[in-house]
């Protein structure tokens, strides 16, 4: 409708594309009629799409010149787009911006933009991961809350562990996940790749520290070993008592508010990760608004993502999805100093740190947890396990080394 | 009609199929006044004995041009992607080379030689073995075994079993796929509550790395024996009764004709299902990537997910391409070799 009276009235009107994935893609369009309002000269195109597909279309979109002029890419995703010069740098327009202000950002989740030292995107939402855990289990094993260092929690869950039946595990972490093990790894200073994303730094201590961590949950019957395909109903699982705890990001709230059962909803409760010693680090994860080399807007695209992190409408977005906004002065708001569940989460926002920045990351993730399975299942030993994954990530991270190596010849 | 039905006489009954099924007067003269040697390779559908038959000039041309549009779509769409993905497989074509074509490398066969020597690849090339393997004759004696009981003068309802048997054929590999992954969960599954029963302990159906491909070609025997069954019932409806009638009169039990009637005589229909169900479950892949994603430690990943996966995941065009190749060969290979065993046979 709007698209059809626009094209009536208008001669030098701008159209922006925006796409963005799953269910922001769906809100997001709730939030565009102020900001045309605001901008009459502009009109605001949205495309939804699902999250499974976004990786290929985005790419096909690249390759056919097909791309549009905004899109949300996941904070991984960026240093790949940056490597294929899809994106375009932002600096300039931050250091310009009024309503912008860096500082006001999360650190580690505004670094997840900068690749070689420029900004290629604007953090649209956050995510890290933290423990859901249920409190009357914890009660029942002596704890009031939360312990904060590795030492303690460890100590608790097996307290809660002898309480349990021998199908009950205190913790969750399916085998095919990456985040957990990386997210120690990020607590213990691991730099998970080394010489500027050119090898591997598995079997450098800090990453075996880690791992022989992830991997004590298992030796010591904590966690189950089971991939995620295993557990049909989490939910059901969690208001069973027959898993105590479970790390994941902030859209859990949501579900666990929708999906558990009346009688255990003040049975739970989230909290920062524990550390080493004292509160521990979490991994910067979350998707931000990017702006594409082939925009032929970028003045006007810049105005749309100037909005949308806008606290306001952050806190807007925040009502409509549950996604955690990037920014200090959105979290100043009630309705989310009043979410008890959502503390946490801000808790541990001033803690996060970013991934290695490198297009092969999601790659590089997938073989992490796929050796780390083959030693949860005692197939590999530790050793092996790191050497393995040095190996692989080293042969995997050929063609950077090679590319980087002709640039610095070209310089 | 003959009424005497020798069995060394190969020829007369298949003279007689003819005849019969097309039953038509012109058919009937046509029929006798050719040798009884064509009418058998028409009716088995070989005409190897084509009579010579002068060709005009000129028909030649007409014949190309004729063929050129399907000729043309073909090397179009067929030859010249192949072609294109042999030379892709020769370079690293990869993320990079999209944003940067100048970055590709020409490799030679570095592909397939970081291919050979990596466990994941072998361990893929087994996995898809022991599929194809123990998947293919379990499909295929299933399908036969159905067939036959279907095709059993005493059992009723017949269009009814058969459609029941056809329904996981048609439905959606994807839904199935999930459903099945219900049915095979430790805790809550179907299956474990089953052999509960019989005392048997729950199964970690997916979870275990040597029963996961066990589960996964259960799931495709029972989603893949209904086409083969139909097939099979066509080619055993194409057996004339006749001959299970002379069998018996010479004293032939049920297992005698099995093995020296309809056996034989499946012989063309067995090829061709062997053929067609083997080298779809050598492309296996829909059922690991939507159950195990190929997990758990790779016990389920397929030749063909790991293409995928580096073809479509990691964008490893050039390495993605050589496994397809390779993929190639090996289909070709045991093609070759199931047509060189039926041809031992008969």
């Amino acid at each position: 409708m709007l698209l059809a009276c626009s094209d009536v009235e208008a001669g030098d009107e701008v159209t922006l594309r925006l796409w963005a994935m799953g269910r922001e893609g769906e809100v997001v369009s709730e939030l565009i009629p102020a900001f045309e309002k605001e901008h009459p000269g502009i009109n605001v195109e949205v495309q939804q799409i699902p999250w499974t597909a976004a990786h290929e279309k985005l790419l096909t979109a690249y390759v056919g010149e097909a791309t549009p002029d905004i899109a949300m890419l996941g904070n991984t995703w960026v240093p790949e787009f940056v490597a294929l010069n899809a994106l375009a740098p932002l600096d300039d327009m931050v250091a310009r911006s009024k309503e912008l202000r860096r500082d006001d950002f999360f650190d580690g989740i505004w670094k997840t933009n900068v690749v070689d030292g420029k900004t290629y995107g604007v953090p649209w939402y956050v995510d890290t991961r933290l423990v859901y855990y249920r409190s009357d289990i914890l009660a029942r094993a002596g704890y009031r809350e939360m312990p904060k260092t590795w030492a303690e929690w460890k100590t608790a869950m097996k307290r809660i562990k002898a309480q349990m039946s021998p199908t009950q595990y205190p913790m969750l972490m399916p085998t095919n996940e990456w985040p957990q093990l990386v997210g120690f790894a990020l607590e213990t200073g691991s730099p998970i790749l080394k010489d500027g994303g050119r090898y591997g730094a598995f079997q450098d201590p800090k990453f075996r520290e880690a791992f022989e961590f992830y991997l004590s949950f298992f030796r010591e019957g904590l966690a189950p070993p089971v991939s995620s395909s295993q557990i049909s109903n989490l939910f059901q699982e969690f208001e069973r008592g027959n898993i105590a705890m479970y790390i994941s990001g902030p859209w859990y709230i949501g579900e666990f508010r929708n999906r558990l059962d009346k009688s255990v909803q003040d049975k739970w409760m989230t909290a920062p990760m524990p550390g080493k010693d004292g509160p521990g680090a979490g991994m910067a994860g979350g998707s931000s608004l990017s702006l594409f080399a082939g925009s032929e807007h970028k003045e006007e695209a810049w105005k749309l993502i100037e909005y949308l992190s806008r606290p306001a409408v952050q806190l807007e977005f925040y009502r409509l999805t549950g996604d955690l906004p990037p920014r200090r002065s959105a979290w100043a708001d009630t309705s989310l100093t009043n979410n008890v569940h959502a503390r946490a989460f801000r808790d541990q926002l001033e803690r996060v740190v970013p991934l290695p920045q490198v297009p092969e990351w999601e790659e590089i993730a997938t073989t992490i947890y796929e050796h780390g399975e083959r030693a949860i299942r005692g197939v590999a030993t530790v050793d092996e396990t790191l050497a393995g994954l040095d190996r692989d990530v080293d042969a995997m991270l050929e063609k950077r080394r090679y590319l980087l190596a002709q640039k610095d010849r070209g310089t | 009609m003959s009424t005497q039905c020798s069995r060394n006489d190969d020829t007369s009954w298949r003279k007689r199929i003819v005849v019969r099924d097309g039953a038509k007067p012109w058919w009937y003269l046509m029929a006798a006044s050719l040798e009884p040697t064509t009418v058998m390779h028409a009716a088995s559908g070989q005409l190897n004995a084509r009579p010579r038959v002068e060709i005009p000039s000129g028909v030649g041309k007409a014949a190309w041009l004729f063929l050129a549009p399907a000729l043309v779509l073909i090397f179009v769409f067929f030859f010249l992607p192949v072609l294109a993905s042999l030379v892709l497989s020769a370079t690293d074509f990869d993320i990079y080379a999209i944003a940067d074509p100048g970055s590709t490398r020409f490799v030679g066969l570095k592909n397939y030689g970081k291919l050979l020597q990596t466990p994941e690849f072998w361990q893929a090339l087994r996995n898809t073995f022991y599929f194809a393997l123990v998947g293919g004759p379990l499909t295929i004696a299933l399908s036969l075994a159905t067939a036959l009981l279907l095709n059993h003068k005493l059992v009723r309802f017949k269009g009814f079993f058969r459609t029941i048997y056809f329904i996981p054929f048609v439905t959606t590999l994807v839904a199935v796929s999930i459903v099945w992954r219900y049915l095979y969960h430790t805790r809550y599954g179907l299956f474990n509550y089953g052999l509960g029963f019989i005392g048997i302990g729950p199964i970690d159906w997916l979870g275990d790395p040597n029963w996961a491909m066990p589960a996964i070609i259960l799931m495709a025997v029972w989603k893949s024996f209904g086409y083969n069954m139909l097939i099979f019932i066509a080619g055993l409806q194409a057996i004339p009764s006749e001959l299970y009638d002379a069998a018996e009169i010479d004293g032939a039990g049920p297992v005698r004709r099995f093995f020296n009637v309809t056996l034989p005589l499946l012989g063309p229909t067995l090829l061709f299902v062997g053929v067609i169900t083997m080298i779809g479950y050598f492309q296996l892949f829909a059922e690991p990537y939507v159950m195990t994603q190929g997990g758990p430690l790779r016990a389920t990943t397929s030749v063909v997910l790991l293409m995928y996966e580096e073809g479509f995941r990691w964008w490893r065009m050039g390495y993605a391409a050589a496994i397809a190749f390779v993929l190639f060969i090996v289909i070709l290979l045991a093609t070759l070799l199931q047509f060189r065993l039926q041809k031992d046979r008969t």
